[in-house]
């Protein structure tokens, strides 16, 4: 007979159902993410140099490094092969200045990691995004080398050291929208070339690891808020496309602002979440005393995800309107 | 806007690899009567059945082994002709042991049957009282008793029945083999329930994987004025009572309902088939349809065997299992249930016996929750799997509740999606039984 029970040899696994289980995993998310972020960090080099390589790696090995040390503190198991510290490390380089200091790049690192993520029980269990959360220390903490802006290696015009968003804040000078969507403007490593950011984002929506509603709602919000001030009067306010591709928009769009763990769970929490980023985003940028507002937009919108949650659960299937 | 979407469904739910294609195309093969049968007192939801036969006892093929007890219950029939070597506690395919007639079974032409019935000419009554003298428990898996289905309270206004031929379960293939090899009967069984719950509109509803069935019975139905066959679109849990009932009627079935609540009962495509065996051949429930799959199996086949066969028989008539088998699974892969002692019984609704290798299953190591929001994406319920299960874990019941925990049917497309992994059915499962426990305290109270 060659039955299982006349061979005790088999070993069987014996688990609640569902038995099968789809493609998905945590891991290779995070790796899909990864190669998202690649076109990024190929148009900084491009743009701005090998140099920006080095900020990269910094930040990189700062982070991962910290969520070692805070494991090992903690005596929890390594967690790095989720990938989820080299996201991070990724993302905080991309938002920061060209050149920037490597020693400032670590501590925003340490800080991303250790106070943005770990202090709160690591990963799955932050409120805000911790690669903001590096990047908003940085700004209190080195305000002038955080604005201090390199001119890209293929600039047509020299609008010295400025990003297009303070050009239009402080002089008043607009920059073409064909540069803006090439990358040849300053502004953060991975925030100069819209295509780039572009390319890693949809090809992160259509395999389905980023949820549409948050970019579409965010983009479709400042379309509407900066387009009222827009009609109102174009001289003094720009048009709502330049607030797109203009500074972090896109980044924080695509990649910020989507971030599984500090984003609303519901479909309809997604839609309240991207309308209060692009609703601040707008007033940050036309009213504030910065030129860019999408960092504080997202850090703002991150603190209210808990109560947009509990105030958009979706009607149980069957149950009365 | 259900305007929009031509091919009926309903919100949420998943595709898994379907693996239909290992048997989809073979016709059911009659397994001989195996040597020795087990058959438990109970293969129904309900009170177990009452033994009438005793340790050595002689018993022929359709014979009367155990009564039904109660209203919720349901009558027991011999599969062989034999000899009762005892009753004692036997393990099940459920995962706990039950009191079961073992039979050694001998060759005999001999069976007792039923009076044959005239479909035509038969009264609802009958109709009723032959559903349930035969035995027959609902084929969906739940193996409800199919007569109290058929007999609704007064209150209740019934005006559709709907035949489930979704199935929607991975691998399984054989609703689809009856819907092809034996579509006449099936027909004839959909009227037999029509006219026992007094209902004029009957509908068939089947995923679009199918479309060969579709055709058949669709063709078959060209002259039945109420009879509609309904295409669906193939996505898990097409095939689950409040999701068929959606796509098909556009009606909801409230939290804590049932079907009949909104005018609708709804059958398996093995139940008619029973029903039509019981009325017009007088057989009572004695076999089981399955399909025995999954790339872990040397042949698989859709099979007909007799309730009470032991796993072990149908895995070695199927030419045995390969090295690489992980898993057993009785019933589909997304709700069966994993196996660990082969000499369990089929039982009268078995559906299917997988063997699933490690490619299969697809299993990877379990990380905390990331909010991706992908189990309420998925859920057909509308529910907040991450979040149920969460608050099972930590006991904190009441919490689950208001969240609906107890809606949750545990068909698995959550933790199917589930990049984390997380074991979500497990902890809900859990996490509900607790909290209907409190609730029956608080009812008694």
């Amino acid at each position: 007979m060659n039955t299982i029970t006349a061979n005790p040899s088999y070993k069987l696994e014996l688990a609640a159902s569902p038995h099968v289980h789809s493609r998905w995993s945590t891991k290779q998310a995070m790796w899909l993410v990864l190669a998202a972020i690649l076109p990024m960090v190929i148009s900084a080099v491009v743009f701005f140099g090998l140099y920006q390589l080095l900020i990269i790696i910094v930040s990189v090995g700062f982070c991962v490094g910290t969520e070692a040390a805070v494991k090992a503190v903690r005596k929890r198991k390594i967690s790095i092969g989720d990938g989820s510290a080299v996201i991070t490390g990724l993302l905080l380089a991309l938002i920061l200045p060209p050149n920037f200091s490597l020693s400032s790049t670590a501590i925003g690192a340490i800080v991303s990691i250790g106070i943005g993520k770990e202090i709160f029980g690591g990963l799955g269990y932050n409120i805000f995004n911790p690669a903001l959360v590096g990047r908003a220390f940085l700004q209190a903490a080195f305000p002038v080398p955080m604005t201090t802006w390199s001119q890209p290696n293929y600039a047509v015009d020299s609008i010295s050291s400025a990003t297009p968003l303070s050009a239009i804040k402080f002089d008043k000078v607009s920059t073409e929208l064909s540069n803006l969507f090439l990358g040849n403007v300053g502004g953060s490593l991975g925030e100069t070339s819209a295509i780039a950011v572009l390319l890693g984002g949809i090809f992160l929506i259509v395999i389905g690891v980023v949820n549409w509603r948050v970019p579409v709602s965010m983009t479709l919000g400042v379309i509407i808020f900066g387009g009222i001030f827009w009609l109102l009067d174009p001289a003094i306010y720009p048009n709502p496309l330049f607030h797109i591709f203009a500074g972090g928009f896109l980044v924080g769009a695509l990649f910020m602002a989507t971030d599984w763990v500090t984003s609303p769970l519901y479909g309809k929490g997604m839609w309240i979440f991207g309308a209060g980023i692009a609703l601040v985003l707008v007033l940050i940028r036309l009213f504030g005393g910065l030129p860019e507002g999408v960092m504080y937009s997202i850090l703002f919108m991150n603190a209210f995800v808990p109560l947009i949650n509990r105030y958009t659960k979706p009607r149980i299937f069957g149950k009365e309107k | 806007m259900s305007f929009l979407n031509k091919i009926k469904t309903f919100q949420g739910g998943v595709h898994p690899e379907e693996y239909k294609e290992l048997t989809e195309n073979l016709p059911f093969e009659i397994m001989p009567d195996p040597k020795r049968v087990i058959v438990p007192l109970s293969q129904h939801i309900g009170a177990p059945a009452s033994v009438k036969v005793k340790k050595k006892d002689e018993v022929k093929k359709g014979q009367l082994l155990a009564d039904q007890e109660g209203f919720i219950s349901s009558p027991i029939y011999s599969p062989v002709s034999g000899k009762v070597v005892d009753v004692h506690l036997e393990p099940t395919a459920s995962g706990f042991p039950q009191n079961s007639i073992v039979i050694d079974s001998i060759e005999s032409e001999e069976e007792i049957r039923f009076e044959q019935l005239d479909p035509k000419t038969i009264t609802a009554e009958e109709i009723r009282e032959r559903v349930r003298l035969a035995g027959i428990v609902g084929q969906g898996g739940a193996a409800f008793p199919t007569y109290v289905k058929l007999t609704p309270p007064a209150d209740k206004n019934i005006d559709c029945v709907i035949l489930n031929g979704c199935e929607c379960e991975p691998y399984l293939t054989r609703d689809y083999r009856f819907m092809l090899e034996r579509s006449e009967d099936l027909i004839t069984g959909l009227k037999l329930i029509m006219k026992a719950l007094g209902v004029s509109k009957g509908a068939i509803g089947i995923e679009d994987n199918k479309p060969k069935a579709i055709e058949k019975l669709t063709k078959l139905c060209m002259n039945e004025e109420n009879i509609s066959v309904v295409s669906l679109k193939t996505k898990y849990p097409q095939g689950a009572e409040k999701m068929l009932i959606k796509a098909v009627l556009n009606r909801e079935v409230p939290p804590g309902k049932l079907p009949l609540d909104v005018g609708v009962v709804i059958q398996n495509i093995g139940t008619a088939l029973a029903i039509n065996d019981a009325v017009c051949k007088g057989e009572p429930q004695i076999t089981a349809a399955l399909t025995v799959s999954g790339f872990g199996i040397k042949q698989p086949k859709n099979l007909i065997v007799k309730v009470g066969t032991p796993l072990s028989d149908v895995l070695d008539y199927c030419g045995g299992v390969k090295d690489n088998a992980a898993k057993v699974v009785v019933g589909g892969p997304m709700m069966g249930v994993a196996q660990y002692d082969f000499s369990a019984p089929v039982m009268k609704a078995t559906s299917g016996i997988l063997i699933l290798t490690e490619s299969e299953i697809n299993a990877h190591e379990e990380t905390p929750c990331l909010r991706c929001g992908k189990c309420i994406e998925v859920c057909p319920l509308n529910l907040t799997p991450t979040k149920l299960a969460r608050y099972s874990q930590l006991e904190k019941l009441e919490e689950a509740e208001q969240l609906g925990i107890t809606v949750c049917m545990e068909c698995g497309t959550c933790a199917f999606v589930c990049p984390a992994n997380i074991p979500l059915v497990q902890w809900i499962r859990l996490g509900k039984k607790r909290v209907l426990q409190i609730q029956r305290e608080r009812k008694a109270s």
